[in-house]
Parts: C-alpha cells; sequence; structure tokens
C-alpha cells in the first residue's frame, strides 16, 4: 500500500490529460502475464487450501475437498470478536482520518499559510523511514499514558499510519479540480462555502472515494501497530492469524482466515463501484 | 440598460508585475467593447478585476454609479464566461443553468421558464439533459453563455470565449454571439487577442500593451488610423520601415520618400493594400516571393538590407522572383515618439 499511493497521486493528478492509448506491446504483456501469476496464483493456491481437507505431496489437486475448517474456525469465538473488532477499529480510523485530514488536505491544497511545505513534507517523511523502530517508541510513551491494550491506543496508532494517503491523494483531488469551475459559481451567485459543497467535492469527490477506500481496507489488514500497542487486550483479525500460525501449523487455518480477511477488499471494491459507479471510480484513479 | 466604469484601475502581482497600470474605460450602455492586445498585456487580469476574482491594487469601479470595487464576484451583478468554459462536469446542462438561479430561491417553475427560454436563445433547446461531455465544443460554450445570461447580469464579460474553437466554429459562434448581445442590448466586455474577431464584434475596440491603453476607438478607425506604431503593427498586416527623414526625405537603404516632418528619426506604416509596384531595372526593392490567391496576390519584397516588405497586388502573375521594383505608396503613416506625426 505504501508503494501503491504514490503513483496514486501521481495517476490522479493527471485527471484531465486524453486517455493513453495502450499499444499491444509484449513489453506490456509479459508485465501482465507475471503480475497475474505473481498476484492471483497465491491467492488461487490459499483460496484451494481453505476449502481443502487432505492434500499430500505429489499430487496436483487435493485428494479431498471439505469445509471441516470453516466450522472449527467460525465455531470460535475469538475469530467472531476479532472480526467485529477489526471493523469497528477500520470504520473508527476512518472516519477520524477523513475528519482530521480532509480540512488538512483542502488547506495543503488551496490555502497558503508559513509553514505549509514543512509540515506537509513532514507528512510524508514519516513514511520515509523504517516503520517499526518508530512503533517502538511510540508504544513507549503509550505505555505512559496507559493506552497500550487500549481500543483509543490503537486507534491512535492506526489513524497515524493513514495519514499519508489520506492527506497526499485528497490533496491531489483537490489540486486538480479546476479553479474556474469554481470561479464559474462564485459568479454565478454561491458564496465560498456553498462553492466547496456543491462544486469542489463533488469533482474531486471520486479520487477521495478511493483515498478512503485505501484507508479503510489498509486499516483493516495493519498488523505491526495493532500487535505492538494492542496485545494482549486488543486482537484484531490479523493478529488472531498470527497467533493461530504461530501456535498450530496447520496450513487450513491459516487459508481460512486469509479468505476471511479479503472480506472486506471484497465489501469494499462492490461498495465502490455501486456508489461512485465503474466508469467514475476508475477516473480516481486516473484512468 | 447599465454603465460600467473603470477609473484608474491598476494590478500589481507579486514579483511585481504591472499587469494593469492605470487604466480607464467607460463602457456604455449596450455598448460591446473589445480589449485586443497581444499575451501577457493584462486583458485577462482587467476582466477578472471587473468579475471580482482579482483585487485591483488601486483605483476604482463602478456599475451604473454603485461602487464594486471591493465587492465578492457572488455580489456583482457581472455574468463571466471562461476561455475554458468551467462548465460543472457532475451536472448536466438543466442543473449548471438552474444553479444560479436556484441560489437565488427562485420557485422552481420559474427556474425550468428561464432555463428552457435560455437554452432557445442560445440554440440548444431541448439540450438539458445532456452532460456536459456529451457536448462538441461549441455547444459547451453556448452552454457557458446560457449559464451567464440566464441571470440577467448587468455586465456581460468574455475571456476569449471562442480561442478553443477551430476557424470555422469560431466565425459563426462569433456571429450568434454578437446577435444574441444586441437583442438583448447586454453591456458587453469582451477579451480576445484575435484581431478579425474584435474587428467583427465590437463597437469599441481597446488596444492594450503592457496594462495600458494604446487606443480606444470603433473597429474602423482603429485600422485606418492607428495613432501609435504599436496599433498600427498590431491590427491587420502593416508594413512598418524604421528610417531617418532628413529636409523633408524619409530614407531606408534605396528608398526614398518625401514627407514634411522635421528631422529625424521616423517609422513609416504603409498596408500591403497601399502599396504599389512598379518594375524597374534599377528599383529599389527586390521582389522575393510571390503568392497568388486567386482573387489576389501578395508580393514579397526586400529592401536590400534585409527590410522585408509585403504588398497586395491585383495581378500576381506581373511579378516574378528576383525581379526589381520601385515603390509606390498610395497612402500611409509617419511615426516618431510614438505617436503620429504625418499621414497621406
Ligand atoms: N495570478 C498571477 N500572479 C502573478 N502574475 C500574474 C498573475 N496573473 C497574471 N499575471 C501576469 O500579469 C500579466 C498580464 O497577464 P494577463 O493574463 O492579464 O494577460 P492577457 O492579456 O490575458 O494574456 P493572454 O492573451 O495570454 O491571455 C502577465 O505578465 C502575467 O504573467
Ligand atoms: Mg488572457
Amino acid at each position: 500500500m505504501k508503494q501503491l499511493a504514490p503513483a496514486l497521486v501521481m495517476a490522479s493528478g493527471r485527471r484531465k490529460s486524453i486517455p493513453v492509448r495502450i499499444p499491444t506491446d509484449w513489453t506490456g504483456i509479459i508485465f501482465a502475464v507475471v503480475l497475474s501469476a505473481a498476484v492471483i496464483l497465491p491467492l488461487l493456491v490459499v483460496g484451494v487450501w481453505a476449502f481443502t481437507e487432505v492434500w499430500r505431496y505429489p499430487n496436483v489437486i487435493p485428494q479431498q475437498f471439505g469445509l471441516r475448517f470453516w466450522n472449527q474456525t467460525l465455531t470460535r469465538a475469538d475469530v467472531w470478536s476479532a472480526l467485529t473488532l477489526s471493523l469497528q477499529l477500520s470504520t473508527v480510523v476512518t472516519l477520524l482520518s477523513a475528519a482530521i485530514c480532509l480540512p488538512a488536505a483542502y488547506a495543503f491544497a488551496r490555502l497558503s499559510f508559513p509553514g505549509r511545505n514543512v509540515l506537509f513534507f513532514s507528512f510524508l517523511a514519516g513514511h520515509a523511514f523504517p516503520k517499526f523502530g518508530l512503533l517502538i517508541a511510540i508504544a513507549a510513551i503509550f505505555l505512559q499514558l496507559n493506552l497500550i491494550g487500549t481500543f483509543w491506543g490503537v486507534v491512535l496508532i492506526q489513524l497515524v499510519g493513514t495519514l499519508l494517503f489520506m492527506i497526499w491523494i485528497p490533496v491531489a483531488a483537490f489540486q486538480s479540480v479546476d479553479r474556474r469551475m469554481e470561479e464559474a459559481a462564485r459568479d454565478v451567485g454561491a458564496g465560498p462555502f456553498r462553492v466547496f459543497w456543491s462544486i469542489t467535492l463533488p469533482q474531486a469527490g471520486p479520487t477521495i472515494a478511493a483515498a478512503v477506500l485505501l484507508s479503510f481496507v489498509g486499516t483493516f489488514y495493519e498488523t505491526e501497530g495493532a500487535w505492538l500497542i494492542g496485545a494482549p487486550g486488543i486482537r484484531t483479525m490479523p493478529v488472531l492469524m498470527i497467533s493461530f500460525i504461530n501456535n498450530q501449523m496447520v496450513i487450513q487455518y491459516g487459508a481460512v482466515l486469509s479468505v476471511m480477511l479479503w472480506v472486506p477488499s471484497f465489501i469494499a471494491l462492490m461498495f465502490a463501484r455501486r456508489v461512485i459507479g465503474g466508469g467514475a471510480f476508475a477516473r480516481g484513479f486516473g484512468g | 440598460m447599465s454603465v460600467l466604469k473603470i477609473t484608474d484601475v491598476s494590478k500589481i502581482f507579486a514579483g511585481p508585475t504591472v499587469a494593469v497600470d492605470n487604466f480607464s474605460l467607460e463602457v456604455g450602455d449596450g455598448e460591446l467593447v473589445c480589449l485586443l492586445g497581444p499575451s501577457g498585456s493584462g486583458k485577462s487580469t482587467l476582466l477578472r478585476m471587473v468579475g471580482g476574482f482579482e483585487r485591483p491594487t488601486s483605483g476604482l469601479m463602478t456599475i451604473d454609479g454603485d461602487d464594486i470595487t471591493q465587492l465578492p464576484p457572488e455580489r456583482r451583478p457581472t455574468g463571466m464566461v471562461f476561455q475554458s468554459h468551467a462548465l460543472w462536469t457532475h451536472m448536466n446542462v438543466f442543473k449548471n443553468l438552474a444553479f444560479g438561479l436556484k441560489l437565488r430561491g427562485l420557485p422552481k417553475e420559474q427556474i425550468t421558464e428561464k432555463v428552457e427560454a435560455v437554452l432557445e436563445l442560445v440554440g440548444l433547446a431541448g439540450y438539458g439533459t445532456r452532460g456536459v461531455n456529451q457536448l462538441s465544443g461549441g455547444q459547451q460554450q453556448r452552454v457557458a453563455l446560457a449559464r451567464s445570461l440566464v441571470l440577467e447580469p448587468k455586465i456581460l464579460l468574455l475571456d476569449e470565449p471562442f480561442a478553443s474553437l477551430d476557424q470555422h466554429l469560431r466565425e459563426r459562434l462569433r456571429e450568434e454571439v454578437r446577435d444574441i448581445q444586441q437583442r438583448l442590448k447586454i453591456t458587453t466586455l469582451f477579451v480576445t487577442h484575435g484581431q478579425d474577431e474584435a474587428l467583427a464584434m465590437a463597437d469599441r475596440i481597446v488596444v492594450m500593451r503592457d496594462g495600458r491603453t494604446e487606443q480606444i476607438d470603433r473597429p474602423d478607425v482603429v485600422y485606418r488610423e492607428p495613432q501609435t506604431p504599436f496599433v498600427a503593427g498590431f491590427i491587420g498586416t502593416m508594413n512598418l520601415i524604421e528610417g531617418e527623414v532628413s529636409k523633408g526625405r524619409f530614407a531606408r537603404a534605396d528608398f526614398r520618400i518625401d514627407i514634411p516632418i522635421p528631422d529625424g528619426p521616423a517609422t513609416l506604416a504603409i498596408r500591403p493594400e497601399a502599396l504599389d509596384l512598379e518594375a524597374a531595372e534599377a528599383g529599389v526593392a527586390q521582389v522575393h516571393r510571390v503568392t497568388d490567391y486567386g482573387t489576389h496576390g501578395l508580393v514579397d519584397l526586400d529592401l536590400g538590407d534585409g527590410t522585408r516588405l509585403k504588398a497586395m497586388v491585383a495581378h500576381p502573375d506581373l511579378f516574378s522572383e528576383g525581379q526589381k521594383v520601385n515603390l509606390k505608396p498610395q497612402a500611409m503613416a509617419a511615426y516618431r515618439d510614438n505617436a503620429r506625426v504625418y499621414r497621406s
């Protein structure tokens, strides 16, 4: 996700450019094949494992399919509480992040104030260094504040993780809104707030929705912070999965949890398609 | 029924760039005034100050006597049409036109009525449900015009509204806009850097240079009697010849002509259509190229020192490359110190 964010920003920065025709060159095709192999193949293997009961070495397909491990997983109370907790965390973090970052992004994009560049750069700089060291330092501070092992402690740490793309992407989105459109709205009688609400926000909407989505999904899968700050009281889905795998080396448990972890991604993507429509969503990504 | 009055307005951007320099203009009721000038001459800046998008560094602007200098755009009775149409792409045509009316709190039926009337006016009846991106460039610009007109502004402002359209469409639209403007008798300030656009549309032309006025006159007057060499060179095609006058005779290379002005440097201005040619063995100019346009021909000339001139001729086949000719101006003007000192 970290590598994805800058690419997205650059892409959404040139929304108004003419759509680039993609030529059918072999480099492109090889890229596509290798990429899909790298992305889809592991997913496929994990997906198959989740519904497998017996699969021994030389066989290419499992000897016996079944839902035994789903049963065992889904009847566990800790799985359900972890799932609920993860969804709650992701929602709260995303909402808070939006409330904090979107106005900040607008300010970065449109206003000039002293220290603007330094502040903007500091958001990015936080992500340029190895994160784990930073997390340890924060954990030490949280310990003193009695935030270790609490819901709000995890919210805080995960909030920090969303700042990058919840600021960077919306800044690009706001910057790419045509200023003439806003001026035209002023011209026909809209005050500054009305212009923001009726013109700027809808224009930047698809790109911002993409950022919110990334933030939600990214938070759902966030592990390092959740584990370091949340343990032992707060156990999110990814953290639970790690402990499963550490305790008993049964591949199927990991596979089942993996497949369950895809659920928010799929829901988020479907939601995105329904709400903003395929075309608008693609445009948000610079398509 | 409105008069726009601009008095001693200046705009200095950080840098500092003096974009508009002590500019004054009065646009009469129902008049269409064109601001014409090269890129960077401050036309857009001036227009944006009238629209309220830039604050003047100094000066005063009034509409019908009311001071608007400090008002924000939303409180000015002006309507602006931008070069890039600036339509709201997330709304259809109807919503684009209705937005301003809604802000004014008009009842629904009245909004529909007004929007339909203005669509009719710009020749787009029935296009209300179209998306902005489903329109051609010309249609988009018409909608942009309609969006301003539907609010019945006292002053209409247009900033190169046809610049992104092709030549053919541009000519058609400027006639339409002129028609509509005259029908509604709306006071209009129009920015362009196309001289033919200005000549075709304007009641008066303001030729701008470096944020200042070079000349304000009716189009035909600006064309026939440019007050400065800059205007002479900017409007239409003009031969500008720098030279020296001594004892009442202007000289440049081998070219000589009588001009009754005191000695000193001068700039001679001759329109191609006013420059007759006479073939002569020992002519002062050499034909460089002959272009036949069917209805007339254009002869490129060289004075021998690199000075290039153009002459319009009725029979291009009479001239050929390398030929020597003498110059017989039928009308000309001479300039000195940025002012006209002689005309014939
Ligand atoms: N926002 C701004 N900040 C700084 N300088 C500006 C700004 N807007 C315009 N200028 C400067 O003011 C001068 C006049 O610009 P303006 O846009 O008014 O010219 P113009 O006559 O409209 O030119 P064009 O025909 O290219 O549109 C230019 O030198 C320009 O660089
Ligand atoms: Mg301009």
